[in-house]
């Protein structure tokens, strides 16, 4: 049993933070890395990038948005109640390497996994500005932490609520036309990831993206995960998670993300309907 | 008198009762029913019980074969039970899974002139008989030595090191990457032909023996084997981790949604149990027109599957003859009679979709044998201009499975053979890195349940050795 130590809600309870207890994968853990977590007997296997690791304490941190019924059966979890089961760390971590000037662009609660890394990379002596996109001000998550984790922070909203009116693609064309970038990591979703990587390749600044697909094992052991990079098939799990963004095949994952979409409405749906104040 | 030899003899094997094809075939019970106590004492008496036994040098495990039949034959069921233990710990799986048929059933005497002894019917009755009836008294366990052995991986040859140990006075702790214990006993061989109840109570036993069993823990990446050693203060490693790598076929539109491997189409069914969805949370994809690639035992268990969870057609598509199919025969005649189709010489060359990234389609290629190859079987050879088109919305590919190098990988001194297995004695079980042994598929490539087994109880008499004697 893997027991919450803190739960917050973040994003108008849209976004939940959980501490969870889990020494082993605390101990070990690198920027980058994900766990597999499962709430309970019948629960599915969920991947999540983890978004702070403590050593000293046995803890680790995910943050993860309430999307289908398997995230909203991990909202109901409070603290002192466990995840059944925790699986990690797995995949490859971030090469973390002094290489001058990095831009780390965050979207949603992708910016959550972004931390971790924006902060190594700049523990390494990097020049890091930090861009962060969300739908609205509401919506935006870690501002405060990844402030203090660059060197610059900006930040842009589709509707203008807060920082810059637009995308991060904006924001992030105006610090390549400086032409001093040597390296972008993008952790969104996969559109965002996609349309950044458009951008950097007219730079030719090379770029790292942290891929999600749909996981069951996370040990290279099913190709539920598989990818294509550079023509190639690729096991997420334990070729990635973080690909070079320029190689990665955007529509593809795309569609293999929603292969189960019907399903998990139907499942969704008949959650909520069974615990209507769970689920909101 | 003569006579009574002679209708001895002619005694046929009888026939263990069934679910009929057409039920079961929408169903995830088991398919054979078992054999009744009056059942098994008849079949029991087919035995002739030689004196020099055929068919004992045909088990990899050397069970007393006329031994554990005899006690049958005379009603003495826990007595046989524990005729079987001595060799091999798990005989309710072994019963059920084993290909008797190319093993101790294949040189049985009886079986020259007609149908052999039913010899693994009456294995899975002594354990049934045990699991419904019996005492579930533990066998002796030698004082605690205080040395401690990390077993990683919880598939039969683990399984069997475990219990091997436990007894022999040894502190032992499975660690197992999936949050379930069992192997391919759990996530791969459906519920209809190895119930999971079964494997459960199995586990349980050894953990009433003293085993610890540590689900959730990936050795590579949780805890490193050398950890292991220097941290957790683990006197030896066994590593039975099996072949966990999916091969695919590696021809254009593969990572269309509808294909996936048959590691995670059982997986999905198995292990996450999601013929149950929506009950429990893990979808599977529902094919009504559905292809298996391969024609092995997990291509068997993919196609019933997919017939259980509802597919209108299912077809096995393998590009060699129906003499060269690696399943066990009783496994593909099961198949035949829930209605899977077989299109055999048949190899598909590239897949089909739709703007959705959905399959709807395969090309395929007719085949001709030609020369024998390496494997000693007839090479199949494409008929040119052979192009025919299949129409399926899910593709379950079984085509075999490789080396996980997960494990491997991430341990230093590890010495591997050229296709990523762990270089092992085959007698012992000893690996080229001090402390560590290892055997089953990691060590073969993907073999049978049994010859796993008997991989871990060779390691677990050198493990003892060693851990009494040195290196
Ligand atoms: C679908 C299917 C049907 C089959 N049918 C039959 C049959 O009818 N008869 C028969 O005799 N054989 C059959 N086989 C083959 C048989 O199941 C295998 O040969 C046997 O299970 C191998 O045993 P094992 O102990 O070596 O490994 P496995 O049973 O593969 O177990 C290995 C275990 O190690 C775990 N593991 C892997 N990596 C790690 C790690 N890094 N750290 C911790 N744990 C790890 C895995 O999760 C798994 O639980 C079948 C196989 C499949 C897939
Ligand atoms: S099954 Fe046949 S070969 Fe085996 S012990 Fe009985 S009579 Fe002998
Ligand atoms: S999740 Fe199964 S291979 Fe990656």
């Amino acid at each position: 049993m893997f027991t919450i130590v803190n739960r917050e809600e973040m994003a108008e309870g849209t976004v939940i933070l959980n501490e969870i207890e889990a020494p082993r994968i605390a101990s070990r853990a690198k920027p980058g890395q994900f766990v597999i977590l499962k709430a309970n007997e019948e629960g599915e296997r969920i991947p999540l990038t983890m978004a702070e690791t403590d050593p000293q304490k046995g803890t680790i941190t995910i943050i993860y948005m309430v999307v289908g019924k398997s995230t909203a059966l991990f909202k109901t979890l409070q603290v002192g109640e466990a995840y059944q089961d925790v699986i990690g760390p797995l995949g490859k971590p971030t090469t973390v390497e002094k290489v001058g000037n990095i831009v780390c662009v965050g979207g949603g609660t992708g910016i959550a996994v972004m931390h971790p890394i924006t902060r190594a990379l700049k523990d390494a002596g990097n020049h890091v500005t930090a861009i962060l996109g969300a739908r609205s001000k509401d919506l935006l998550i870690l501002e405060e932490k990844m402030a203090a984790a660059s060197h610059e922070l900006l930040i842009t909203t589709d509707d203008g609520s807060y920082g810059r009116k637009g995308f991060v693609t904006d924001a992030l064309k105006d610090v390549l036309d400086k032409g001093d970038t040597q390296m972008v990591v993008a952790i969104g979703p996969v559109p965002m990831m996609k349309f950044v990587s458009k951008l950097t390749s007219e730079y030719q600044v090379k770029t790292i993206v942290s891929l999600n697909p749909i996981m069951v094992d996370g040990t290279g052991m099913c190709g539920g995960c598989r990818v294509t990079i550079g023509g190639k098939t690729k096991f997420a799990c334990v070729d990635g998670p973080e690909f070079d963004g320029h190689q990665v095949d955007y529509d593809e994952l795309m569609l293999r993300i929603q292969a189960y979409c019907e399903d998990e409405k139907r499942c969704f749906e008949d959650y909520c309907m069974l615990k209507p104040d769970y689920a909101r | 008198m003569a006579g009574q030899a002679a209708k001895k003899e002619k005694t046929p094997r009888l026939k263990m009762p069934e679910q009929e094809p057409h039920v079961r075939a929408r169903n995830f019970h088991e398919v054979p029913l078992g054999l009744t106590a009056e059942m098994a004492i008849e079949e029991a008496g087919r035995c002739l019980q030689c004196k020099k036994p055929a068919c004992v040098p045909g088990c990899p495990v050397g069970i007393d074969i006329p031994g554990f039949i005899n006690l049958i034959r005379e009603g003495e069921f826990t007595q046989s039970i524990r005729k079987l233990w001595e060799k091999n710990s798990l005989p309710a799986v072994c019963g059920r899974v084993c290909p008797q048929e190319i093993q101790c059933e294949g040189l049985c005497i009886v079986g020259k002139k007609g149908e052999p002894v039913a010899i693994g019917n009456l294995e899975r009755f002594a354990a049934d008989q045990e699991r419904a009836h019996g005492t579930g008294e533990l066998p002796p366990r030698a004082k605690p030595n205080g040395k401690k052995v990390a077993v990683v991986g919880s598939g039969p040859s683990g399984l069997t090191v475990a219990g091997d140990l436990i007894v022999k006075g040894y502190d032992v702790t499975i660690l197992e990457a999936f949050h379930k214990p069992g192997g391919v006993l759990v996530y791969g061989i459906p519920e209809f032909r190895l119930p999971k109840a079964i494997v459960a109570q199995e586990i349980n036993f050894l953990e009433r023996l003293g085993v610890k069993v540590e689900c959730n823990a990936v050795v590579g990446r949780t805890v490193s084997v050398d950890e292991l050693f220097e941290e957790e203060g683990y006197d030896a490693v066994y590593i039975g981790v099996g072949a966990g790598l999916p091969r695919f076929m590696n021809i254009p539109g593969e990572n269309l949604i509808g294909i996936l491997s048959a590691n995670e189409y059982l997986t999905r069914a198995n292990l996450m149990k999601a013929y149950l969805f929506p009950e429990v949370d893990t979808p599977i994809p529902i094919g009504k027109n559905v292809v298996v690639l391969g024609a092995g035992n997990v291509a068997m268990d993919a196609a019933r599957t997919a017939m259980r969870l509802g597919a209108d057609k299912v077809r096995i598509v393998y590009r060699r003859s129906r003499d060269e199919m690696p399943a066990r025969t009783a496994e593909i005649h099961h198949a035949e009679e829930e209605g899977i189709e077989f299109f055999l010489l048949t190899n598909p060359t590239r897949y089909f979709g739709n703007e959705q990234g959905r399959l709807t389609g395969m090309e395929c290629l007719k085949m001709e044998l030609g020369e024998p190859d390496d494997s000693g079987r007839r090479r199949p050879v494409p008929m040119e201009g052979s192009e025919f088109s299949l129409d399926c919305d899910l593709c379950v590919v079984a085509v075999g499975s490789g080396a996980n190098p997960l494990l491997t990988q991430s341990t230093k001194d590890m010495q591997l053979n050229k296709w990523g297995y762990i270089d092992a004695d085959l007698e012992t079980g000893k690996t080229r890195k001090k402390g560590v042994w290892a055997g089953g598929d990691i060590v073969t490539g993907a073999a049978t349940v049994i010859l796993a087994m008997g991989a871990g109880r060779k390691a677990a008499d050198s493990i003892d050795q060693y851990l009494s004697w040195g290196w």
